[in-house]
């Protein structure tokens, strides 16, 4: 299988701090990569990085061979975003919201109402389907992002926090729509919680202060603790500071 | 397939109308216009059929009003997140700043066409220079788009939109009434002749009174449409620059 996401030395300063520092990986279809690392490691600069949403400082970051930074458009067809907190245009119902990014997309009409009507039986929308946005439940929210994210099928799924805020019902159906895409996308979820990545991930990195710590299988992961540990223990060892 | 301009436009004023925005905007407009017309421009007293106790207070209304709308056009994106959504669409920043000014110049636009029965009516009670009205809603109308491109760059600066329009309204203010007395004054004493006729060129004022004198002069024009071009070319370099940050 071909690598579909190559981040090569990926870095990013923000004046004198250095929010990510030199991070590379690659991810191939069928993989679901999970991200992990406390709050600040510099998850979400990552994410928007690989987005295309924010210019990285140094390094590149290439979709399907194309590099993010000198082909938006190209790479904007192959990649799906979640944003962290899934933003949305509240004022808006759920069928404008998906016929606005559909038409932005230059979606056909043809291939527009067989690709709303897929991610709308799919993710569940059709009972709010024609309720503005910011009167929906956070999982519906969330759902919302998510349908955004799949609409034009694209090869690359970056999910920032997808299920965080989420009660314990919603968080398994999310990571199930995720299991069932899994196979021809490369995809990759940040988080912080710790047995998403037992429940979806095939490999997961952890990084801390915006370094890379480890990279390999949930398995590998957890011989990193010795055998009486958890995921949790490798976590703490590895991300938790002496103070 | 829909170009993408025409995707953010038809979102964007869609959301003018979802939303208590479009009316009360249209109500305040309307109202205010109708006020300062008739109790304050003396319209029946000047006893003249023509629509200068009209026009002549458009500068200052949309001062407030045109900033108004203005303000939420970036910030209220980058506040709510919303702009991470949009710029990772498959649409340039170009785009979306074009999109979204002319969104929201028709909805002015909109508004000042609701104003038709003034004109009706000076129509009905005597014999008005049509020319001098179809350039005074020309001018108007351009005016209003330099207002707005001002204060859609201005927008572009901030996630605050009290600070966007506590700004683009000092700015505005500044662009009003540049050709005025109390600004050249203020520079005559110690510049030269030619900056001092520079600055005054900038004046609103100035180029908005020659169109509703219904005199459609292509410098007027010039103006307002280079102004646009250049405050919307700014815009889109805020949003690329300010990206993720």
């Amino acid at each position: 299988m071909p690598a579909l996401l190559e981040i090569d030395r990926l870095t990013r300063n923000f004046g004198p701090f250095t929010a990510v520092d030199d991070i590379s990986f690659t991810v191939k279809q069928g993989e679901v990569l999970g991200f992990l690392g406390p709050n600040g490691a510099g998850k979400t600069t990552t994410m928007r990085m690989v987005a295309g949403y924010l210019p990285p400082s140094q390094g590149t970051v290439r979709i399907g061979g194309f590099d993010v930074q000198d082909h938006p458009r190209e790479i904007k067809r192959q990649l799906g975003y979640l944003p962290e907190g899934a933003p949305l245009y509240g004022e808006m119902t759920v069928d404008a919201i998906l016929h606005f990014a559909a038409s932005a997309r230059g979606m056909e009409s043809g291939i527009r109402r067989q690709r709303t009507e897929y991610v709308i039986e799919r993710l569940r929308l059709e009972s709010v389907l024609y309720q503005q946005v910011e009167t929906l439940s956070k999982g519906f929210k969330r759902r919302v992002g998510l349908a955004l994210a799949i609409l034009h099928d694209p090869g690359v799924l970056v999910l920032d926090e997808p299920t965080d805020g989420l009660d314990p019902n919603q968080k398994h159906e999310v990571r199930e729509l995720i299991k069932t895409m899994a196979g021809s996308k490369a995809i990759v979820i940040s988080t912080h919680i710790l047995e998403e990545v037992d429940a979806v991930c095939t490999r997961a990195m952890i990084i801390a202060h915006g370094r890379k710590l480890i990279d390999g299988t949930p398995a590998s992961l957890l011989a990193e603790a010795g055998n009486a540990g958890t995921l949790d223990d490798v976590f703490r060892k590895l991300t938790g500071r002496s103070e | 397939m829909t170009n993408p301009v025409v995707a953010v436009l038809r979102r964007e004023l869609v959301s003018y109308f979802v939303t208590p925005v479009a009316y009360v905007f249209i109500a305040i407009f309307l109202l205010m216009a109708s006020l300062l017309t008739f109790h304050m421009g003396n319209f029946f007293d000047r006893g003249q059929a023509d629509l200068y106790a009209f026009f002549q207070w458009h500068p200052w209304l949309y001062l407030f009003l045109v900033s108004a709308i203005a303000m939420r056009l970036w910030s209220e994106e980058r506040k709510t997140g919303t702009l991470e959504i949009l710029m990772t669409l498959p649409i340039s920043a170009g785009q979306a700043v074009v999109g979204k000014f002319l969104a929201a110049w028709i909805f002015t636009g909109i508004a000042l066409g609701l104003t038709f029965p003034l004109w009706i009516t000076v129509a009905y009670l005597g014999d008005p220079d049509h020319g001098v009205i179809i350039g005074s809603y020309v001018g108007s109308f351009l005016m209003a788009g330099g207002y707005l491109a001002i204060g859609s760059c201005v927008s572009a600066l901030t996630r605050n939109q009290v600070i966007a329009f506590v700004v683009s309204v000092s700015v505005c203010f500044l662009f009003t009434v540049s050709g005025l007395p109390i600004v050249l004054n203020f520079f005559s004493a110690w510049t030269p002749q030619a900056l001092l006729d520079a600055i005054a060129s900038f004046s609103f004022l100035t180029h908005f009174n020659d169109l509703s004198r219904g005199v459609i002069d292509l410098r007027d024009l010039v103006f307002f449409g280079s102004l646009i071009v250049g405050a919307l070319l700014l815009n889109t370099v805020i949003i690329d620059a300010k990206r993720g940050s």
